[in-house]
Formats: structure tokens, sequence, C-alpha cells
């Protein structure tokens, strides 16, 4: 494992398929009474958001306070930041605080690479999300849902993907959890591809490790999981679609589409969704769609990456198996 | 003024010759001159061109002092070489009116490491609506003939075509920026690739090329000539060829990071690669470099950007576009140019020196070694190399993104009308 969790691209199949084993550990403990380890007593860790997002920010403080970490929450709405403090001067501010690990969140892609790169800190710095680039605790809930849902809970420890499709529908272009997704999927040996209306697609996407699609119907009978993305319904103003009923006929999933599926297929959703634009009630209620497991995955995910960043070298649960043993 | 006799010169990189300077003016130029009364500088070796010309600096004076000034700039000129420099009219106030060239103009006497040419605005503010008193300005002390919205392009067609057609009446020309604005909305890199990894918003090729064809075609409309800054991409270069090949009065300038550096760098997200128009392709760096060997693309210019430290060390997107060039481009072109064997250093003088002042019109300037000629002169080390240091530079600001690269050539000697603003590597 590296120091810093900035890019899914950084992670070898190894340290992912570490990162699921540990998270399924860490699973166990919201299953306790007392839903508390002491791996990380003592240590500080700083959720350092400059962009709105209440469900992140909480998961990672959920997983960090399951840790027994002392947590700070950033939020740059009201901070210094508004008044026109620098990134550099925020994070060293907080760092001279004596914290451990930064959790960031950011519009600007690349902000995490530059906090963990410039040497304006010490402290291991996790993505949660930058601009358009990467959300890398994302994919990795996202694995971890797919893994437990099409091998099983045990039955997957130590297992990636291979040969498991994936599809990913919706605005590819602005989306950081498709990067991210992208990478990781083909890290652990699925089979990707990418379906969105052409205008929704980056130029240069020939490069990236997965297959382009215009046409949902064809993808549907052989994807073994479909993620879909928020389309956020500002895009039609700026011409990427006609309108939001053009969008929803065409790559929404609706109970008919979701019928074309196979059986044991997923629907997944990284949330927030828009119901009615790429996803209809219908299907989001319904048994196949993990939207809520996803959430809950979650949890375990960022337990998982920060016990392996910042925990390292005694078991994250009692009994449970260390990197040693591996 | 005293007499200077530099010795044993490579002139244009040829048969090492003896070149005497009396007062501001070249006095003789052969072997074995007598050196009686004269200031000798020992130059075997070394290579000696006519004082560079940048058709393309950005000087910041008045407005952003912090980042440069007149003399911190001309400095930075004298100490790449450059005799002469035109000074880019997005300054506080913009370079709209007589009385802001004039002011630019006189700074650059004043300090006398340089002359600086400004470049007048092409419309009030640079906002593209409303065209500048560029008559005014043409006849102002500091005669402008270079007009140029530089940083912004000139995307209204009947603006363009009128700029074209007005400063005609005066010989002027106008350099185009060219970037169409609503294709470059939110752009932050070269779209393409690396773009498409790293989540940056994309500058397309097509917004450069698409203005510069629809300006090539306006110029033959109208019969002006059109000067293009800092074109970037391989089909900007066929776009000019094919222009050129019709007749049509374009001029071209490349920068010299777009001669050496990729998007791939952007992969760092360090803002120091952040410039505009972007960084882009390997392809589109070979296709600029044999432009400007085969003459299509006509002068090498430094879109010398400087910007004060913490507009780089921050996250990209919040960065400011640019890079400082004046000091690094001689050594860039001939890593790119010279050492590759596309251009001779006869072929260095007339991109960078004799070319550059004809496009803009600065007299005494761009001229041939020989005698009777103004002694503006540059005197170069071409078998130096060595890591470019930013604490060494005597620009202002520090954004080089070649710090820490080994780069050949140091310029040792550069003089202005026969003085002396750069001796053995020390601005006088």
């Amino acid at each position: 494992m590296q120091r810093h969790l900035i890019s899914a691209a950084d992670l070898t199949r190894d340290d992912a398929v570490l990162i699921l084993d540990t998270a399924e550990e860490m699973a166990r403990v919201a299953d306790r009474p007392i839903k508390k380890l002491p791996t990380l007593r003592g240590r500080t860790i700083v959720n350092l958001f400059f962009e709105d997002s209440t469900r992140t920010r909480i998961s990672f403080e959920a997983a960090e306070k399951r840790l027994s970490a002392d947590v700070i929450n950033f939020t740059a709405k009201g901070s210094s930041v508004s008044k026109g403090e620098s990134l550099k001067d925020t994070a060293q501010t907080l760092e001279a605080m004596g914290v451990d690990a930064v959790v960031i969140r950011h519009g600007a892609s690349g902000a995490p690479y530059r906090l963990a790169n410039s040497g304006w800190i010490d402290a291991a710095v996790i993505n949660a999300g930058d601009g358009t680039h990467q959300h890398p605790t994302q994919a990795l809930l996202d694995a971890f849902t797919m893994r437990r849902r099409l091998i099983g809970r045990d039955a997957g420890l130590g297992q990636d993907l291979s040969g498991r499709r994936i599809t990913i529908v919706g605005d590819v272009l602005h989306s950081r959890v498709a990067r991210s997704n992208v990478d990781l999927l083909h890290t652990l040996g699925a089979e990707v591809t990418l379906v969105a209306p052409p205008t929704l697609v980056p130029v240069g996407v020939q490069t990236w490790p997965c297959e382009v699609s215009y046409d949902l119907d064809s993808v549907l009978p052989k994807a073994d999981a479909v993620m879909m993305l928020r389309v956020q319904r500002e895009r039609m103003n700026a011409a990427f679609f006609p309108t939001e009923r053009e969008y929803s006929r065409r790559y929404g999933l609706d109970g008919e589409r979701m019928a074309r599926m196979p059986e044991h297929a997923l629907v997944m959703h990284p949330g927030p969704m828009v119901r009615g634009m790429e996803i209809t009630a219908e299907v989001a209620d319904s048994d196949r769609c993990t939207v809520v497991e996803q959430v809950a995955n979650g949890v375990s995910i960022r337990m998982a990456v920060l016990y392996l960043l910042l925990g390292g070298n005694e078991p994250a649960v009692t009994n449970a198996r260390t990197n040693e043993e591996k | 003024m005293s007499k200077i006799l530099i010795r044993g010169a490579k002139v244009l990189g040829g048969e090492p010759q003896d070149v005497l300077i009396d007062g501001e003016t070249i006095a003789g130029v052969g072997a074995g001159l007598s050196a009686e009364g004269a200031e000798v500088v020992e130059a075997a070796g070394k290579v000696l061109l006519p004082g560079l010309v940048d058709l393309h600096t950005h000087l910041r004076e008045p407005g952003r002092e912090d980042s440069e000034t007149v003399l911190t700039g001309t400095r930075a000129a004298a100490s790449g070489g450059y005799t002469a420099v035109f000074a880019m009219a997005n300054t506080f106030p913009v370079a709209d009116t007589a009385g802001v060239v004039e002011q630019v103009y006189r700074l650059g006497r004043e300090h006398g490491y340089c002359d600086v040419q400004p470049i007048g605005a092409v419309t009030v503010g640079l906002e593209g609506r409303k065209l500048a008193e560029l008559g005014a300005m043409h006849e102002s002390a500091a005669g402008v003939t270079v007009f140029s919205d530089d940083g912004k392009c000139v995307d209204d067609a009947v603006i363009m075509r009128r700029a074209l057609e007005y400063v005609k009446a005066f010989g002027g020309v106008v350099a185009q920026h060219a970037q169409e604005p609503r294709l470059t909305e939110g752009a932050q890199m070269n779209e393409g690739i690396v773009s498409a990894e790293l989540g940056l918003g994309g500058w397309p090729a097509v917004a450069e090329e698409s203005i510069i064809a629809r300006d090539v075609l306006l110029a033959e409309h109208v019969g002006s000539r059109v000067h293009i800054c800092h074109l970037s991409t391989a089909g900007s270069v066929e776009i000019v060829r094919w222009a050129k090949s019709r007749g049509i009065d374009v001029t071209a300038e490349v920068t010299p990071h777009h001669l050496l550096l990729t998007d791939e760098l952007v992969r760092t997200y360090n803002p120091v690669y952040k410039v505009n128009p972007p960084l882009r392709t390997e392809r589109d760096v070979h296709a600029l470099r044999g432009a400007l060997a085969d003459g299509t693309i006509d002068i090498v210019a430094t879109d010398h950007a400087p910007h004060p430290h913490e507009d780089k060390d921050c996250e990209w997107a919040a960065a400011a576009m640019g890079m400082v060039g004046l000091e690094t481009a001689l050594s860039v072109v001939q890593e790119t140019m010279v050492d590759t064997g596309l251009l001779d250093w006869a072929g260095v003088a007339d991109r960078m020196s004799v070319k550059p002042a004809q496009i803009g019109q600065a007299t005494g300037h761009g001229r041939p070694v020989s005698a009777g000629e103004p002694a503006n002169l540059t005197l170069v080390d071409t078998e130096y190399r060595g890591q470019v240091d930013p604490a060494g530079f005597a620009s202002r600001s520090r954004n080089t993104p070649y710090q820490g690269r080994e780069l050949p050539g140091r310029v040792t000697h550069t003089w202005l009308r026969g003085k002396a603003t750069l001796v053995d590597g020390k601005l006088t």
C-alpha cells in the first residue's frame, strides 16, 4: 500500500483485494452491539471538505469514529477559505494542530494530488473526490458491493472480479465515479462498458481500459451489474442532450429495461439519485438495487482504507487475518 | 562611448571573425582587426547573433508590478540576449490609449536595458467590442505598429475584419490570440487523452484552428496582413501553410515551451505547466519544430508571462496561466532546433531577430552583423550545458517550467547600440 490514496489507478490488484478483504472484517464490527475498535485511538483525522457532500463526509466520519480516531470536520464555507486563504495555508494550519491524516474533498481536479506531493504537509492524504478526476473510495465500495453480491461474503474473500461484466451508464464526462471505477474494475479483472450519449463521453476516452457504447439496450443483456450515474438537469442547458425526457428514454433505467438484464444482475447507483431522470422509482426501490447497501459498505471500505494507511501493524479486529499472514 | 573588439566570434555560427564596435555602431567585421584603443572581449568558440527581438512579452507594468516591471522585465530580456521586446497590452490599465503606451515606452528608454516597443490593444479594455484609438497610439511617441488583445481573442468576426482593414492606413498589423471563447469555457489544459484521465476541462485544438482559418480568410478578403500569436497545434501549422501557399499575408509565431514540452507534464498537476494556449502533444511539438524550420512559422516569441509565486503554488484550477521565458528562450531553441539539426545559427538569427524585427518594424534591430549597422548584438556560449536555476533569474517572477532541467547554451554578452547590458553573464 502507498502512503496516500489519491487515485484508484494507483492500486494494484493485491492492494485492492486486501482493502476489500479488510473491509469484510470491518463490516463484522457493524454487527456487534458496540460498533467500535480501538485501532486509531490517539490519531487525529481531519475531514477537509471544500465541496458540499454530506453523505461522503458522514461516511468517513462514521468510519473514523468506529476506529476511535479523533475527528475534526472542516468545511470551507464560512471558514477562512471563503476569505481567500489558499489550500496550502489551510492544510499547513491543520497539520500544525497535529493531524495524522487529511481526508479531502475538493472541486478542483488534482487538489489531493497537490496536497500529497507538493511538500506542503506530511500527513497521509485520502482523496474523497476531486473535481471530475477521482473518487477512489467510491470505486472500492462499489467493487466491494459487487463482490459480495456476485460471489458472496465469505466466498469472495481473496477474490477479484475476473470476467464480470460491468456497465456504467450516464454522465461519464463529468464523473469522477466513472473514472475511478474504470480504473479499479479493470485492475480487478472485470470488463467495463461505458454507456452514454457521445456528448457525455470525454475526448480521449480511447485509451481507457474499457469499451464505450452509445446503445444501452444492446449492452444490458450481458451485464452482471449496471451502475447508473447521476445526470444533473443543468447539463441540458449546455446542450449535452436535448431534454430530460429524451435522456430518460434513451439512457434511463426503467422496469422494462431492468427486465432485460440477467436475473442475477445488480442495479447500482453512487447517489444521490435523480429519480425520473437516469432511474425510475420502480427500479430504485427494487430488490436488485443496491443503493442503500452501497452506503453501508462505504463505511466498511473507509474503515479498511484508514486502517491500512494509518494503523498498519496491529490486527484491525481480534482474530482477524493480518497483512503478514497474507 | 568607447570601442569594443569582439575577438574570434563565430558570426551567425560561421567562421571566426573579429567584430569592432565603435560607439553605437559596428565599425568593422573581419579577420585580425586591430584592438588598438578597444576593450577586447575574447569570444573564441562563441556564436555572435544580432540582438534578439521578442514580439510577445508581458512586462506587467502598469498594474502588476508584483510580478514584473519594465525594469525587471528588460533586465531579464538583456540576460536572455534580447535587445528589443514588444510589450503586450493586457496591463492595468490596459494599453489602449496613447497615454499608457507612451508610459511603457518611456520607462523602457529610461532603464536602457532593452528597447521596449509597446503593443496597443485592438479593442477598448480588451473587451472585443469597440476599437481602441489605434491611430492615436500609432502617432504617439511610442509609434505603435502592432496591435493585439492577447490574453483574449478578437472573436467577433466583424471587429476583427475592421481592425485588419483599419491598421492598413499606417502599416500596422493585428496579432491575434486565436482562441474561440465558447469552445474553451472552463478550459484547463489541452483536450485529449491526458485531460480525459485527469478530469481537467479541455482546450481543444479546433478552438485555435478555427479562428486562424477564419482570420487568414479575412486577411485575404480585405488585403491585410495578420500575425498569429503562439501557434500551438499541428492543425494550425497546416492552415498557415495553406494560407501562405495562397499568397495570404500571414505571419506566425511559436513559443519555446511549445517546441519542447507536452501535456504529459500536466499529470503532475503542477501549475508551472499551466499556460495558454496549453501544452499540446508530442505530435504537435514535432509539427511546430518542422514548421519553424521550413519557415511556415516565421518566428519564435516567448510569451514571457510572469506570475507571483502564490498564483502557482496552489491547485491547478486556481492557478494563473503563463510561464516566464525570456531568460531560457535561446537555450530551448538550441535544444529543440539547433542541436537536433533542424536550424543553423543563421536560421536562429532569422527566427529570433531578423523576422520579428521586420514583423514589428523595430528599426535598428534584426540587422545584419556588418559594418555600419547598429551594434545590437548577442554573444552565446553554445558549448555550455547547465541546469536552469530560477533563483538566478533577473525577472521578478520564477514561474519557469524548466527548473532543474539541463539545457544547452548561455548568453554571455548583450550589447544595445554598443552599450553592454550583459557582460560575462552578469547584468551591467
